[in-house]
């Protein structure tokens, strides 16, 4: 069963800066700065290419990176995907 | 308003108005070497007012008024004017300025590079940029470091520096006399004494320096240096801004800026002569 299909916004409307293995990123439409670890920043490159649901963002993640365990990667990306949204870093499409 | 002043400050230029003589002549005195703004145009202005018409005359009490209040700030003793000018000059620059990325810190130059001093309220940060201004270093303000956002360089805002408590003994002992304000006791802050930086600070206050390190005093341990990451700088210097949110992307492209470009280190030190000692132990070292 396909889950809900979420999207985020264009590189263009987010300034991000590397800090010691973190990732600062300023959200131009709401004007908030927020500080975020990986796979945070993977999982909204992965957006990016275009609204997708979790087992399809999923399907790009390991396109670009190795994992060990499909489940734990799975179950880490559900919970990224709720934080992102409760930030509005990305939103349900 | 029946009485008024104005003053240059670095590139801020202040108009005080006050329905008493008292806080202004005060304010005159401890400001006495300040340029008055050179095209008469002021960026802020501070009202001193009656709490109620009739205060004025009984129980006087001065409300802080300007371009940007607080609703909440607490009306002072007349006795405490020139407390409330100081107050109402700061709260128009935290709501007001827009032109600087403005981060609550303490900044000294020597040698032509700025070092950023920030921690909470009692890390000693005021204090130390004091000392380091009677030692050699050119005090650039004790209270708001001006980031300007399009250089990357730190502007002096070298104001009157507010002593409190302790730290006015440690002043009078290095400090003529005549740099001093009246002594205001029992204010909401505790004892208070403003002090006038040096010839120095003030005959410099249109130069800026970029910056070359940040530290994170922190008074009462015993001696101790850690480095600080860079994430963690941020976190804590977006905290010490007081308009870092209201300057949107601006103020996140300057303020990444000036971490990446900079070397962070938090100090304890239980006491001011081993804090200068690391401080130009520090010094040194960079210039090497």
């Amino acid at each position: 069963m396909a889950g809900p299909v979420f999207a985020t916004d264009p590189e263009a409307q987010v300034s991000a800066v590397e800090l010691d293995g973190l990732s600062v990123l300023f959200h131009a439409p709401s004007g908030m700065t927020h500080i975020v670890a990986a796979p945070a920043p993977q999982i909204l490159d992965a957006l990016r290419i275009g609204p997708a649901d979790a087992g399809e963002l999923l399907a790009r993640l390991r396109a670009w990176y190795d994992f060990e365990s499909d489940d734990e990667v799975a179950d880490a990306v559900d919970a990224r995907l709720e934080e992102l949204e409760a930030a509005g870093l990305v939103r349900r499409a | 308003m029946k009485h008024r002043l104005s003053i240059q400050i670095g590139p801020v230029a202040f108009r005080i108005g006050s329905a008493w003589a008292q806080p202004l002549d005060a304010l005159a005195r401890l400001y006495a070497a300040y340029p008055e703004p050179e095209d008469g145009i002021c960026d802020f202005t501070v009202r001193l007012e009656a709490e109620k018409p009739w205060r004025r005359y009984f129980r006087p009490s001065v409300a802080i008024r300007g371009d940007y209040i607080l609703p909440d700030a607490a009306p002072l003793s007349l006795a405490h004017g020139l407390l409330a000018a100081e107050m109402g000059m700061n709260l128009q620059m935290a709501l007001g300025q827009k032109r600087y990325l403005l981060l609550h810190a303490a900044t000294v130059e020597k040698n032509g590079r700025a070092l950023i001093m920030t921690g909470e309220s009692g890390a000693g940060k005021s204090t130390l940029a004091a000392l380091l201004g009677e030692r050699g270093w050119r005090l650039m303000g004790d209270e708001f470091a001006l980031l300007d956002m399009d250089s990357g360089m730190l502007l002096p805002f070298p104001r009157a520096v507010s002593l409190k408590n302790g730290a006015i003994a440690v002043m009078e002992a290095q400090v003529a006399p005549g740099r001093f304000g009246p002594r205001l006791e029992g204010t909401p802050k505790g004892d208070i004494r403003h002090m006038r930086p040096n010839r120095n600070a003030l005959s410099r206050m249109g130069e800026g320096a970029m910056p070359a390190l940040i530290l994170f005093p922190r008074f009462g341990a015993a001696q101790a240096v850690r480095s600080v990451g860079a994430a963690e700088i941020f976190m804590r210097l977006t905290q010490a801004s007081t308009n870092y949110v209201s300057l949107g992307r601006r103020g996140f492209d300057s303020l990444t800026r000036l971490i990446a470009n900079n070397p962070a280190l938090a100090i304890d030190y239980p006491d001011t002569d081993s804090a200068i000692g690391l401080v130009d132990d520090f010094w040194r070292e960079l210039a090497a």
